[in-house]
């Protein structure tokens, strides 16, 4: 059988990542314009990205987007966490398949439906819409995301390791925090990364749960897209950009350096 | 084949030395509070049933460990023997009965407030922590003082002989380091009781023998009650001073290595410890010590042996490969048990060889010969006609 490249092997290829990452390439190459004109290349300059911090509107959402994510993440994993143990500790309790089965849907629930409804539930309790509806309205999307990382993590989990510990005389609560929490913090850690990331980047749900002075960074760039694309839009584009592929790039770095170690250990204490 | 081979070798070569060699002082040899009816046995499981649903895990089971001894439980996947260490551990509360640990009922208690400690089957070391705080871990939970863990975890490491492991990850040591990584963290705590389930499992055939010694040696250092589960009857023999062999959730019996091996009291226990012929027939006659079967494939057989049996019940005469002698000729020795057969199969293990005879009604006898000289021809080979014989204290009959 021919392994090598054949020419339909390398179009498809170069046609797929073509259509992927060329609207992203052309992005960050018109963030370098110097021409106000989106579509006219006028000459390299970083002009816009200091217009940008200039820009206060901007940088409030940025500022506020941040805040949403953290919060949003943090409380999302600690729920998210919970939901996943219970799936996964408590057997075949009564309702379980209903529990898991509500504790995923938001995963295939169209935002727009999760949006408005949670919009009705703000409006109906008189809760004044702004940074905290959008808090709690990315809480609930995104705990399930952190519950389905946790939970694969602890399949794999081997439970004698908590029952060594209470055997040694450790309460099932403290062994939780001393044994379990610490072997599957990586999971953990990777299921906040993944709501923060969820929430930086939502704008459906946010539009419908926010209220006055909780504009966030997708909602700004959207308002302002409409009235035309600027190149500091570009700008603050190729910035989010660049901190999303660091982040996934230290990530994956990381994992990959830590199997690496762990192989070498391993190779070493069979030898001797 | 070739492994229960070994094992009823090992299992002979061990009644010669009782207790398995160096390490057994004349002490040793008259430790048996089981016989005395005025000890009390340390651990007690009194009419203990566990049910998982409608699975019923252990029946109705009575069992008592003694103090200082170490004790196996031995049998199938599936037959019990987990549960009730879990139930001793406080895993798993069982449904019936109620569990005694020195004269104290701890059916309910849970796990971190018992005087007993576990050896896990995957060692279940904590991944995050390296050997020394591993090993501290128990203390830890006691609130001992810092410099007291200290000396113990060094005191534990010597004993295990892990010292230059101290600061490793679990996932930096062998599996064999990691086996006695498990040990010391659950002797740390100098409990009256260390359970060990599978505790040799995952190691290799070498390695398992090693430890097997080490861990007989250990037991009878520190003074400590050693209840072990196993599948391997190879392993409960050789560790043990009583074995209890279990199936489907009922000891079978209880009784020291080399009474399950010599009289075992069932098919059951003789086939699962070691190699058996088991030769069928009915009971002819049971006078003065002596009982006559009346067989298919050999006539009458005599056995020296005890029995309440009626003339005429189903019973099966019990012989072990290495105690059936095989012949040419017509045996010079004076014993009531010979047979016929035709070679069917020879099996050359090395050291010993297993020769297979068909009896004239069907039945395949097993005997084992020692390679007393090399192999260059085979004095007996397939298609022959032979003899067998065997002495009538060398079998037992089996009733059930």
């Amino acid at each position: 059988m021919n392994r090598g490249p054949s020419w339909f092997n390398i179009s498809s290829i170069v046609l797929g990542f073509a259509f992927l990452y060329l609207p992203i390439v052309i992005l960050v190459i018109f963030s370098f314009n110097e021409s106000r004109l989106v579509t006219v290349w006028a000459g390299f300059s970083t002009k816009w990205y200091g217009e940008l911090f200039r820009n206060q509107g901007l940088m409030d959402a940025a500022w506020v987007t941040a805040r949403v994510a953290f919060v949003s993440a943090s409380i999302a994993t600690v729920l998210g966490t919970l939901a996943a143990i219970t799936l996964v500790r408590f057997g075949r309790f009564h309702g379980r398949t209903l529990f898991s089965g509500m504790v995923y849907a938001p995963l295939v629930m169209p935002e727009v439906i999760t949006g408005l409804s949670l919009l009705l539930l703000f409006v109906a309790i008189n809760f004044d819409r702004g940074f905290w509806t959008v808090v709690i309205a990315h809480i609930t999307f995104s705990m399930c995301f952190v519950a389905v990382v946790v939970q694969s993590r602890l399949v794999t989990f081997d439970t004698s390791v908590e029952e060594a510990a209470m055997d040694l005389g450790c309460p099932p609560a403290k062994t939780f925090f001393v044994i379990t929490l610490p072997i599957i913090l990586p999971a953990v850690i990777s299921g906040w990364m993944l709501a923060f990331t969820l929430s930086l980047d939502d704008l459906v749900i946010a539009s419908f749960t926010t209220g006055p002075g909780a504009t966030t960074l997708p909602m700004k760039i959207y308002s302002q897209v409409r009235l035309g694309v600027t190149p500091e839009i570009n700008a603050v584009c190729t910035i989010l950009i660049a901190l999303v592929t660091i982040g996934v790039v230290t990530a994956s770095l990381i994992t990959k350096h830590q199997e690496v170690e762990r192989k070498r250990a391993e190779a070493a204490a069979v030898q001797g | 084949m070739a492994r229960k081979a070994s094992a009823a070798k090992a299992a002979s070569a061990k009644a010669k030395t009782p207790g398995g060699g160096k390490n057994v002082g004349p002490v040793r040899r008259t430790f048996a509070p089981w016989n005395d009816p005025a000890a009390k046995p340390f651990i007690l499981f009194e009419n203990v049933t566990k049910r998982f649903g409608d699975f019923v895990a252990v029946k109705n089971l009575t069992l008592g460990i003694h103090e200082r001894e170490f004790f196996s439980l031995l049998g199938p996947s599936g037959c019990g023997k987990t549960t009730l260490l879990r139930m001793l551990a406080g895993f798993e509360t069982p449904s019936e009965g109620r569990i005694l640990l020195d004269g104290q009922d701890v059916s309910t208690v849970p796990p971190y407030r018992r005087p007993v400690n576990m050896m896990f089957q995957s060692y279940a070391l904590f991944p995050h922590m390296n050997v020394a705080d591993n090993i501290a871990f128990g203390l830890k939970q006691d609130k001992m003082p810092k410099g007291e863990i200290a000396d113990r975890v060094d005191e534990m490491l010597k004993l295990v002989k892990l010292e230059p492991f101290k600061t490793r990850k679990p996932h930096q040591l062998s599996g064999g380091q990691r086996q006695r990584v498990a040990l010391a963290r659950s002797i740390a705590k100098r409990p009256k009781v260390l359970l060990l389930d599978e505790p040799l499992g995952a190691l290799d055939k070498k390695l398992r023998e090693q430890t097997q010694f080490e861990l007989t040696d250990l037991q009878q250092q520190l003074g400590l009650t050693f209840l072990i589960v196993t599948h391997d009857q190879e392993e409960a023999m050789t560790v043990s001073d009583r074995i209890a062999v279990m199936d489907h959730g009922e000891i079978v019996q209880v009784a020291t290595p080399a009474e399950i091996y010599e009289y075992p009291n069932s098919r059951y226990v003789a086939d699962f410890i070691g190699d058996i012929n088991l030769i069928e027939g009915t009971v002819a006659s049971v006078r003065s010590g002596k009982v006559t079967v009346d067989t298919p494939d050999a006539g009458k057989l005599v056995v020296q042996q005890d029995i309440a049996a009626d003339v005429g019940q189903k019973a099966w005469i019990a012989i072990r490969p290495e105690k059936v002698r095989i012949g040419l000729g017509k045996p010079a020795a004076r014993t009531p048990n010979v047979m016929r057969g035709e070679v069917w199969d020879i099996g050359y293990l090395g050291d010993v060889s297993t020769y297979h005879v068909r009896l004239p009604a069907g039945t395949t006898v097993k005997a084992l010969q020692a390679n007393a000289t090399r192999l260059v021809e085979r004095p007996i080979t397939w298609d022959e006609q032979v003899y067998l014989s065997f002495a009538p204290d060398g079998a037992v009959v089996l009733l059930s």
